[in-house]
């Protein structure tokens, strides 16, 4: 049943029948500096200004974002001022964490470890508790315990990967604390990969140390177990299926004091009213920007910008993304997912639809990610079974130079995902196309997590931690740092949510801070039914949308 | 480019109705191809959250099957239905109530001592692992092993759907889990030492002096340090 086809079995026999010439030729070369420069200007979506525009409104007028970022700042709220009754507070808290990936339930935990009675904390969460990107990441977090490693090097390589774009001041706190938050989630009972008795730590691409910790294949499925098992052991408060849609302001001093949400089955709106917020909402991948299919959660739809915009909240990056070069491009089941920078590292080679290599396979992630969608676009790609672009990855070739059993023991992971659709890797090689990963860029914030209004002072009342965030990794990520990030700022937002709430006693709620946004939406007269945030992608067959009348 | 392949197209059968889609697709994409909304029973759509359990039947064969949403192709006269989630009682300990060893497990999950051995759980585990012989294991009281079997466990909770002893698997599983993670892997000294390093405040200094630095200096260390594989004295800590 699964498998290739057969019109697709045609295809690789192109591969088949070059594979023994390419054994034996040269690899591409590697490019110049200025023919990589060349190769991503041409082809890779950060530098296409058609994909791009200015903010028409707001805090941040003129900054140029990507035009699907910008659609959906500049958006109708969900809710409007007079739509909803704020005498009526169905949930009152201390803190509200909006968010359940690694950045929320980390600021949940500090929160309680600072003090604060964990039935006085709510997490609201779009879906279910942990439903999240951080649930996915495999390769492993970074922190610089090793002998020969250190937090300056972990500072310098991280600077340097993001071309001298980030806040130095935030990486220091990321390099510094990074060591902690390994030691603490091995005190909560993460088990880390070891070897003997020390935990094992991996190389990964633009770190000059090997400072990546990872928990065998499932990094993510195990962090979050222990982390989803704490908070709820704890007692802090959890409400499921519900996103927010709107935060709440105090009239008179524009800080942020809770926010409306949305009950998914009921429909209903709920008002929780708090005395700080922390934003931890993540990344944005299921806006598929640029038609890119993506390794997001299907909750990633960049909430949390849409929400800290409207009260005031600067940004930072957001004209950048970052596009994993080899995603999978069929079976159309894990379409999106990751192939592991390995898999080409240990020889796979790249293949137009002619058995043709067009890039040396280690340039950077960007050069390759480019060259893939040259291929694509000039007419050398291959068509999938369900229509899109790929280009082969030659993956039994690595057993032909590494011997049998290379895979197995290399990729297994891969191996198993590509058998559960019936496609042996050992013997047929892979479909791939770039894939849309991380959210660079986001909300600005300062060391302590205070979101930031473009001017530099902080809004009351607000925190912000994780993917969400901009200026810890600049125009670029390292592997492995991001969820360094997200613990080491969910856990820095815990503790200082906890410091500012003893700071609050009134807390007012409003929904003032839309009346000058709607006046703005007005007078670009963005239509109505352009509404904001996106909560769920909208994955409905064009057939079936065509008819569909809304009761 | 080489020319389209032409789109098949099969009929599924969901809550009794039958909708033609494209084959290929799983039956997640398929479900939203043929009109529905997913709220309840998606979340990472790669196979790593268990929460689109999905149980279905073939034409011509009586047997129900279990699956993901997420990563079982449709096939042709498939019969669907979605279990959005398995309401088990799950007990969640604070981790200082936590105690290593397997009575504690029995004492909170008593029905693991009625496991049969039939072997239905594995058979229906989406993630191919074998939670009959990890429910044996803490039967023998080696939770280690337990654990081991049961650290791809992504709680899609159909193994407990199958179970004639209704043992609460992914629960169970979770709690092994977080019992060898607390008691029984040996603590790593390099990590406490650079705690402690970092905590004396050794590489304060060295911040001091990169903080005041702008890109342009930055960059000159990082060239000088590929270069080398040392950093400028200052900064040697
Ligand atoms: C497949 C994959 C592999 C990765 N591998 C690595 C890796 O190896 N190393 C690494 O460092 N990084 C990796 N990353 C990146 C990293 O995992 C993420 O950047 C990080 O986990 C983000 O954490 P977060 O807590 O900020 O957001 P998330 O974990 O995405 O959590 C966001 C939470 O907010 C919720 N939410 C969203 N909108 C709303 C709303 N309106 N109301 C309420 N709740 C809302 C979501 O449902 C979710 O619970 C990977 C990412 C992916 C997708
Ligand atoms: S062991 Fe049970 S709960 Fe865990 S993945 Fe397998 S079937 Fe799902
Ligand atoms: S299904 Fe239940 S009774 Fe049967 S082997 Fe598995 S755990 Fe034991
Ligand atoms: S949606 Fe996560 S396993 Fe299917």
């Amino acid at each position: 049943m699964s498998g290739y086809p057969p019109e697709v079995r045609k295809l690789i026999q192109v591969v088949e029948d070059t594979r023994r010439d390419r054994l034996k030729a040269p690899a591409p070369r590697r490019l110049t500096l200025e023919e990589r420069e060349n190769l991503v200007k041409a082809w890779h979506p950060d530098y296409k200004p058609e994909l791009k525009r200015p903010l028409r409104i707001g805090v941040s007028k003129g900054l140029v974002v990507y035009s699907v970022i910008a659609d959906i700042l500049e958006s109708w709220p969900i809710v409007k001022p007079g739509d909803v009754d704020l005498t009526n507070v169905d949930y009152d808290a201390d803190v509200l964490i909006i968010g359940s990936g690694g950045a929320g339930l980390a600021a949940a935990w500090w929160a309680v470890r600072s003090g604060l009675d964990p039935s006085r904390i709510i997490i609201a969460t779009k879906l279910r508790l942990g439903d999240s990107n951080t649930i996915k990441y495999q390769s492993g977090t970074q922190a610089a315990t090793g002998p020969d490693d250190n937090p300056i090097i972990h500072f310098l390589d991280t600077i340097a990967g993001a071309h001298f774009t980030n806040n130095p001041k935030l990486v220091k706190v990321l390099a510094e604390e990074a060591p902690f938050i390994i030691r603490w989630l091995e005190d909560l009972g993460v088990r880390w990969s070891r070897v003997g008795d020390d935990l094992e730590r991996l190389p990964g691409g633009g770190a000059t140390r090997a400072r990546l910790h990872c928990s065998g294949d499932y990094t993510g499925l195990e962090v979050m177990r222990v982390l989803k098992d704490e908070v709820r052991s704890l007692g802090v408060q959890i409400l499921e299926f519900h996103p927010a849609v709107e935060l709440l302001t105090n009239p008179s001093t524009g800080g942020v004091s809770g926010a409306i949400l949305y009950n998914l089955d009921t429909k209903e709106y709920k008002i929780a009213r708090s005395k700080v917020v922390v934003l931890a909402t993540g990344g944005l991948g299921r806006l598929h920007i640029a038609g890119f299919p993506t390794t997001n959660h299907y909750g990633a739809t960049g909430d949390g910008l849409v929400l800290a915009y409207r009260v005031g909240a600067g940004l930072v990056d957001l004209d950048t993304l970052q596009y994993h070069p080899t995603g999978v491009a069929w079976p159309e089941a894990i379409l999106g997912e990751l192939i592991p920078e390995k898999t080409r590292s240990i020889g796979g080679q790249l293949l137009n639809v002619k058995g043709e290599r067009f890039i040396y396979e280690l340039e950077p992630r960007d050069v390759v990610a480019s060259a893939i969608i040259r291929e694509c676009v000039e007419g050398r790609g291959v068509l999938t079974p369900t229509g899109t672009c790929g280009v082969w990855l030659d993956t039994p070739l690595i057993e032909v130079l590494k011997g049998p059993g290379t895979i197995k023991r290399e990729i297994p992971a891969l191996y198993r995902m590509f058998m559960r659709h019936g496609i042996d890797i050992t013997q047929e090689p892979i479909l791939t196309y770039p894939t849309l990963h991380y959210q660079n860029g986001g909300v600005l914030i300062d060391e302590w997590t205070h979101v930031l209004r473009p001017s530099g002072e902080a809004i009351p009342g607000l925190l912000a931690a994780g993917e969400v965030t901009g200026g810890i990794h600049g125009r670029n990520r390292l592997v492995g740092n991001s969820t360094a990030d997200i613990f080491v700022f969910g856990r820095r937002a815990g503790i200082e949510a906890a410091k500012l709430t003893r700071e609050t006693t009134v807390i007012e709620i409003s929904l003032k801070h839309l009346e000058s946004f709607i006046a703005d939406l007005k007078s670009i007269g963005v239509p109505e039914k352009r509404k904001a945030p996106i909560l769920l992608p909208d994955y409905r067959g064009e057939a079936v949308l065509k008819r569909i009348i809304e009761l | 480019m080489s020319q389209a392949p032409l789109r098949r197209y099969i009929t599924i059968f969901f809550n009794g109705e039958a909708y033609s889609v494209p084959h290929g697709l799983t039956i997640m994409k398929a479900l939203e191809y043929a009109g529905f909304r997913f709220t309840r029973g998606s979340g990472c759509r790669g196979g790593f959250c268990g929460a689109c359990p999905v149980v279905y039947r073939l034409p011509g064969d009586y047997k129900i099957r279990v699956g993901l949403a997420c990563q079982t192709p449709v096939e042709d006269g498939m019969y669907i239905s979605l279990i959005p989630y398995v309401p088990l009682v799950e007990y969640v300990p604070r981790r200082e109530e936590l105690k290593p060893d397997a009575g504690y497990v029995l004492k909170l999950y008593p029905e693991i001592s009625r496991c049969v051995s039939c072997n239905a759980c594995s058979k229906a585990c989406p993630q191919g692992l074998s939670p009959m012989d990890a429910i044996q294991a803490i039967l023998r009281g080696d939770l280690r092993k337990a654990a081991e079997l049961t650290f791809d466990c992504i709680a899609c909770g159909l193994c407990s759907l199958r179970c004639p002893a209704e043992i609460r698997h992914p629960a169970v599983f979770r709690l092994v889990g977080r019992i060898v993670g607390v008691y029984y892997m040996p603590r790593s000294r390099s990590v406490e030492q650079r705690v402690k390093e970092i905590e004396s405040g050794r590489f304060n200094n060295a911040f001091a002096k990169l903080l005041s630095m702008d890109p342009g200096s930055l960059r000159k260390i990082y060239d000088e340090y590929l270069k080398t594989g040392r950093l400028p004295g200052d900064l040697e800590v």
